[in-house]
């Protein structure tokens, strides 16, 4: 039987083992006199006796699924004639991708040698074997697992502690996963980081003012060396968030305060959902809204008044992305200010003061906090944009501080690296993991930063 | 006046959501007469002239044809049920209701010879002349100093810091705090205890020289021993304002008001001389009230 069906028999055989589990509880309460003489719900009995019969059988499956691959290759090799066995890891790889399409009939028998195709009978009927073992052994184990916790059940027995203990290890691998991803996408960048400092020198990467990653392809090619200086495309990442923010704070902050101080009840009813339908539009609408409107607009706006400007600028991408991040802003200042107690405006208009003094003086100050994490928690966003610039401000390393001119950001530059066919092990490739890891730093710290000014914010007034 | 320790209730409604008054499960102890006050509601030394006075919320009367003078120099006590509309005619006298958007108000209210609600009046200056002290301390989260230089600031009323900080003393004086505070003027407000914040918040209302203050339930989230601090407070500060309180402590209202007013589902039902009401009653429900038979 195949893994998958295997998982499906292990579940259907829990749901049996909770029907006897409980069936049972419900026997051993009825000469006691009903249900409240256990020690727990018949529930609980049920869920015990399933997750007896469950967890052993899948962790069985689970073990046999990840090692019988490795233990079959091994035999297999193992057993091949000492001519044909394998001097290197990676001849190992090719003979036994050979023998696997034989033995899947890919590659016909007559083709290879008989080694090779005996190897591939062999292959088969240990594979055979395995999955047979395997479901033998894993209904075993359920059916016997199942019929233990079945048997221990007693009226004394509390089930509903120990149901709930094992729920709660449940919740907490689920938690632990999200961590785990984290952990396990940090020790990808982080070692692919290290193989391209082994090829490209530290202080080239954090100090040259060059990025051209194009390097020869084979040893014959006439090419350029290759220029890795993460300079340039960090600036075109900051002239380019900080167009977008100088779009969003202020915009963003405003609405906001239009919205929870001055907008009457339907007003608000309408306008916050449609500027928070903004953050629904997809950002490669936003791109080709920016490339084909937003920058063409700029470029003859800045030809019309004498100022020569690209067809693809920061302007227009910043411009963009600052719009696409407004209801970051707006929706995440308009929960605070709408935090700060009715008290304190109270206080503030009792003393005379106008609505506008209130905001300026009282309000504004104490959401201040709140404010700046949403605002840092956009930036983390601007940063991390890619499909926007790629289309708007293209893809020229400029180091430039012209928002007019065209710049290219971090982002985009891992996007070009990785996409089409490459190698992995140049320069060019582990260069994109090298500044993947930057970035991530760089978004790390600033996600840091808000949720420290996020957390001192709640101890404010409370 | 048995009982008294029971029928000191606690508002469960915050000072923000009005209470609208309800007419069920009223128990039979007496009626009242829209618009007939027993007692002595008028005065010839008026400060505030409230005539025919309306509430409503939405389509619901929450304040019913109540007419009332408030005297110059004297401290008056709002007493009654809750629900009964004594905070939302309280929040009347300075428009604070007006933040609330279904709320409307009828009737005609002066404060000495302006109309308080004419449409052309600017609440900015009523307020600045009407000032107000909430149930739940609420100062800013600001510097001590701050919080009471706030009013004199956004009202122009000193040009120098030298004239400001003398606002800020004068005022933390007049409120009984200077000596526990003047070497902390810069401390954070909300770090100081319930009763501080509280005389606090009377020292930023009358920072702006108010006429009138307005006390909604100023005692009600303090000790026993900041109340009787700000209860001295009141005594002392009705030599030179209006003061009108709102409270649930009938021993608060017997201890620091001349007048006392009883009110019911939103009817005024009487008004006299503090002493009279908590003696001899006239209304069979203030009488009620007052012996703790509802409340």
């Amino acid at each position: 039987m195949q893994p998958a069906n295997l998982l499906l028999l292990t579940v259907v055989l829990a749901i049996v083992a909770y029907g006897f589990g409980y069936a049972r509880s419900r026997t051993l309460a009825t000469p006691l006199g009903g249900i409240r003489h256990l020690k727990s719900l018949p529930f609980y009995y049920g869920a015990r006796a399933s997750l007896w019969c469950a967890i052993p059988a899948l962790v069985v499956l689970a073990l046999w699924a990840a090692f019988q691959g490795k233990v079959i290759q091994t035999l297999v090799l193992g057993s091949l004639p000492a001519e044909l066995a394998p001097g290197s890891a990676g001849e190992a790889s090719l003979l036994l991708s050979k023998i696997s399409n034989v033995a899947s009939g890919a590659l016909p028998a007559g083709f290879v040698e008989a080694p090779i195709a005996e190897a591939a009978d062999r292959l088969e009927a240990l594979r055979e074997q395995s999955r047979m073992l395997m479901t033998a052994l894993v209904v075993s184990v359920a059916v016997l697992a199942g019929f233990l916790g079945w048997l221990k059940i007693r009226p004394k027995l509390n089930a509903r502690v120990q149901v709930e203990s094992i729920l709660k290890w449940l919740f907490f691998s689920c938690a632990a996963l999200a961590i785990l991803t984290t952990v396990g996408i940090i020790f990808s960048v982080a070692f692919e980081t290290f193989r391209f400092f082994g090829k490209v020198p530290f202080t080239e990467f954090f100090f040259g003012s060059q990025w051209s990653p194009q390097t020869a392809l084979r040893a014959d090619q006439v090419a350029a060396e290759g220029a890795f200086g993460m300079i340039p495309l960090f600036t075109g990442t900051l002239l380019i968030s900080a167009i977008a923010m100088t779009v969003a704070v202020p915009v963003g902050l405003m609405s906001a305060i239009y919205l929870s101080e001055y907008a009457g009840k339907r007003v608000r009813g309408i306008v916050k959902p449609l500027l928070e339908m903004l953050a629904g539009i997809p950002t490669v609408v936003y791109g080709f809204f920016a490339a084909l409107t937003v920058a063409p607009f700029i470029s003859d706006l800045a030809a019309s008044i004498g100022i020569e400007a690209s067809s693809q600028s920061a302007l227009a991408a910043g411009a963009v992305m600052g719009i696409m991040i407004i209801p970051f802003v707006s929706s995440l200042s308009d929960d605070v200010i709408n935090a700060v107690p009715q008290s304190l405006r109270d206080g503030s208009l009792a003393l005379g003061a106008t609505q506008s003094e209130t905001m300026k003086k009282v309000i504004f100050p104490a959401a201040l906090p709140g404010i700046m994490g949403g605002i840092l928690l956009a930036v983390s966003r601007a940063i991390g944009e890619t499909m926007i610039v790629v289309m708007a401000a293209g893809l020229a390393a400029n180091l430039t501080a012209n928002p007019l001119e065209t710049v290219t950001t971090v982002t985009v530059q891992i996007v070009t690296l990785l996409t089409g066919d490459q190698e992995f092990d140049s320069a060019k490739t582990l260069a994109a993991f090298a500044l993947g890891a930057m970035l991530f730093i760089a978004t790390l710290l600033l996600n840091v930063i808000a949720l420290k000014i996020v957390r001192k914010y709640r101890e404010q007034y409370d | 006046m048995t009982n008294m320790n029971q029928t000191v209730a606690r508002e469960t409604a915050d000072q923000d959501t009005p209470v609208v008054a309800v007419e069920a499960s009223k128990p039979a102890h007496g009626s009242v007469e829209e618009g007939k006050t027993v007692g002595k509601p008028f005065s010839d030394k008026a400060k505030f002239k409230l005539r025919d006075v309306e509430v409503f919320y939405g389509e619901n009367r929450a304040i019913k044809n109540i007419s009332l003078d408030i005297a110059r120099n004297e401290v008056i006590a709002f007493i009654g049920p809750s629900g009964c509309g004594k905070s939302t005619f309280l929040r009347c006298l300075n428009r604070m209701n007006d933040s609330i958007d279904s709320c409307r108000v009828t009737g005609s209210l002066m404060l000495d010879d302006i109309d308080i609600y004419d449409p052309k009046r600017d609440v900015v200056e009523l307020r600045a002349r009407v000032g107000m002290v909430f149930q739940k301390p609420n100062p800013f989260p600001k510097s001590i100093y701050e919080n009471v230089a706030y009013g004199p600031r956004i009202h122009g009323l000193a040009n120098r810091k030298a004239d400001l900080d003398e606002i800020v003393e004068n005022s933390l004086r007049k409120a009984g705090l200077w000596d526990e505070v003047k070497d902390r003027l810069d401390a954070t407000a909300t770090g100081m205890s319930g009763g501080q914040q509280q005389r606090l918040c009377i020292a930023r209302a009358i920072a702006v020289s108010p006429e009138v203050v307005l006390m909604d339930e100023p005692c009600s989230a303090l000790d026993p021993i900041a109340t009787a601090k700000v209860e001295e407070l009141i005594a002392e500060l009705s030599e030179s304002y209006t003061i009108v309180i709102v409270t649930h402590s009938m021993q608060q209202a017997a201890r620091v008001s001349h007048r006392t007013a009883y009110f019911h589902l939103g009817n005024l039902v009487e008004v006299n001389e503090t002493s009279k009401v908590f003696t001899s009653p006239e209304h069979e429900l203030t009488e009620s009230y007052i012996t703790g038979r509802f409340g």
